[in-house]
């Protein structure tokens, strides 16, 4: 998988490359509007990062560049502005997702992960990993061939989960990422706490297992 | 009061005493005027007399009043000599007016072929209370005239006079500057008010602008602030990632995240805020509160499940306010999420929603809170650390946009309150 972030802050740009690296992407960068430009026109990339805001440059007009080519790939507009405007006017432009800094490297890649999925498998494709079968489709979770009931938020969770396998998830990203803007000024993560000991506790005929990490966050572990 | 009735007060008080003293003087300098014109008429009598006695002696036989106007009455010439002329006033009876009335005296004693006479002339006087009863008639009628003509000045001349300042207090108290509603003043010819236009211009003028740039300075910090954020945090989850740790380093980098994620909040919570006051939330739709608060109180179920609360959510009713969609969910989320993470563990949340009102109550810390500052900025309640001190100053804030009104009381039980109209 080929991906280009373009982004004109050098030490963001490293941060996103090393996060996405981990996971076996093959990563380019381009700091500004023109080489963005060039290398777009040249290259074929699976999924683009494209921070709005460059020195030299309208991000969205990149964005109706690679949408103008017709070359296929997911791409993903990051900003700090975080304005519903930006966000509206890269989805109508044809992004595929928005992503306002800061955000946590799990949420990178789980947001890369879902345009990835989306493009490639067309939603459509079930997700083998250890003795667990998953069809995104219609959320249906089967171990050793029996079928498991998740909620929605468990469903969540262990999505996001193995999205970031063998990562360390901290439980502000987990939360984010599972309740919403809303949760995030909840006096304690604990409450995610219960969640997990459900989720363990229907993952206990899996090869799959949640540790918890001295109590910052989890790390899904697949035996 | 208004200053225009203010001033007519003042005079129609000032009036009073002065008129009163006027009509004194006015009274008694008549009565002079009058006294010396009779006494001059009655001086100018006794010459006539004098006159026709040389022709007429017999004239000094009169001595009644019943037929002239004088009398003579014989004196001695011991009395003759020590006599003064003198003029003054007495009662007689008018048979015309079949009562006493005041006449006007002159006595002057004469001296006729060496026989001495009293000479008495008399003229009819002034009634004195008639005249002070018609004066005090006529004045109070100039002093109602006066105080008419006064108010009547002051409603059609002086309040055309006043108009352009008039017009600029009726401005200066609608401005709003959050509002950013221009003041615009009347041309005026007085001096007095042309430098009040010119400095309520002005000072507004400045206002605006350092709102305006304080607005602005805040939401470019906020954004300015975004990238390092994310790049602190960023490479604080590799480094964790990439590198073995122990526990303690561990637990000290995740402070460190938490830290960074409060910071995170804050600034968006402070960019939300300007977004709201600099208007960049423009559509609206109707907003189904009834439904809206169901949704919020599902999203907020492991929270509550986690701290042993439960909501009870009573309405009998579903009104739809015409608002921005994420305002009315940020605004409930907020009050919501005050009354879990302040709400005593183990307690019912009451939420109640009817045409006019949305009200949330719960048990919390056994004291009010501070009314004034409850919904200004950085205002925390408790010791809680996580806690931004900006939900209530975005409630308010999204409150004013709408035109809704907040509230909150305290009984035992913390109540906030959502007016609708």
């Amino acid at each position: 998988m080929k991906i280009l972030i373009i982004e004109d802050e050098p030490e963001m740009l490293d941060n996103m490359r090393r996060t996405l690296e981990r996971e076996h992407y093959n990563v380019e960068t381009a700091t500004n509007f023109k080489t963005a430009s060039t290398k777009l026109g040249v290259y074929s990339y699976d999924c683009i990062l494209l921070d709005i805001t460059l020195p030299d440059g309208d991000g969205l007009e990149l964005l109706a560049q690679i949408k103008s080519q017709g070359k296929g790939g997911g791409v993903i507009v990051v900003s700090a502005k975080d304005s519903l405007d930006d966000r509206l006017k890269g989805l109508n432009l044809g992004a595929d997702d928005y992503l306002a800094k800061p955000f946590h490297n799990a949420e990178l890649n789980a947001r890369v992960k879902a345009v990835l999925r989306r493009l490639y498998f067309d939603g459509h494709k079930h997700i083998e990993i250890g003795n667990m079968v998953i069809h995104p489709e219609n959320r249906e979770i089967i171990v050793d061939g029996d079928q498991i009931e998740f909620n929605r938020k468990e469903y969540d969770i262990l999505m996001y989960m193995i999205t970031n396998k063998n990562r360390l998830v901290t439980k502000a990203a987990l939360a984010e990422h599972v309740w919403g803007d809303h949760i995030d000024q909840a006096d304690s993560f604990d409450f995610i706490y219960s969640q997990i000991k459900n989720l363990r506790k229907k993952l206990s005929k899996s090869n799959i297992t949640v540790e918890a990490v001295y109590g910052v966050g989890y790390k899904l572990n697949i035996a | 009061m208004k200053l225009l009735n203010h001033t007519s007060r003042h005079l129609s008080v000032l009036l009073l005493p002065l008129i009163t003293l006027w009509a004194f003087a006015f009274y008694y300098a008549m009565l002079d005027e009058i006294y010396d014109s009779l006494d001059d008429g009655l001086e100018n009598q006794k010459v006539l007399l004098l006159k026709r006695l040389k022709k007429e002696p017999s004239i000094v036989e009169n001595s009644d009043f019943d037929k002239h106007v004088y009398t003579f009455d014989p004196i001695n010439k011991e009395i003759y000599d020590n006599f003064k002329e003198s003029y003054h006033d007495t009662l007689m009876y008018m048979y015309n007016e079949e009562d006493f009335e005041p006449v006007r005296v002159h006595e002057s004693a004469i001296e006729h072929h060496n026989n001495y006479y009293k000479l008495k002339i008399i003229t009819s006087m002034v009634e004195v209370d008639d005249l002070a009863q018609d004066l005090i008639k006529y004045l109070i009628g100039l002093y109602i005239l006066l105080v008419v003509s006064l108010l009547l000045l002051n409603n059609f001349i002086l309040k055309k006079i006043w108009k352009p300042f008039y017009h600029s207090i009726g401005q200066l108290k609608n401005f709003k500057i959050e509002k950013e509603n221009k003041i615009t003043t009347l041309p005026t010819h007085i001096d007095e008010f042309k430098l009040l236009n010119e400095t309520i211009s002005k000072l507004i003028k400045k206002s605006s602008d350092s709102y305006i740039e304080q607005k602005q300075f805040i939401e470019n910090a906020s954004h300015e602030l975004q990238t390092p954020l994310a790049i602190s945090i960023n490479k604080l989850e590799l480094f964790i990632e990439n590198n073995p740790l122990d526990e303690e380093q561990t637990k000290s980098l995740a402070s460190i995240l938490d830290n960074l994620d409060r910071l995170t909040r804050l600034n968006k919570s402070l960019l939300l805020l300007s977004k709201i006051e600099n208007k960049q939330f423009l559509d609206e739709e109707s907003v189904d509160f009834l439904e809206l608060t169901e949704t919020i109180i599902h999203d907020f179920e492991d929270l509550l499940a986690h701290k042993g609360m439960g909501i009870n959510f009573e309405s009998n009713s579903a009104p739809k306010i015409k608002m921005n969609k994420d305002l009315a969910i940020i605004l409930l989320t907020n009050f919501i999420k005050n009354a879990i993470v302040h709400g005593q563990p183990n307690s019912e949340i009451h939420i109640s929603l009817d045409n006019n009102l949305w009200s949330i109550t719960n048990i919390g810390l056994p004291e009010a809170l501070n009314q004034n500052l409850l919904f200004t900025r950085f205002r925390k309640i408790g010791s809680n650390t996580k806690s931004t001190g900006l939900g209530l100053a975005i409630n308010k804030a999204i409150a004013n946009k709408y035109d809704l009104e907040l509230s909150y009381n305290f009984n035992d039980l913390h109540t906030f309150l959502i007016h609708f109209d």
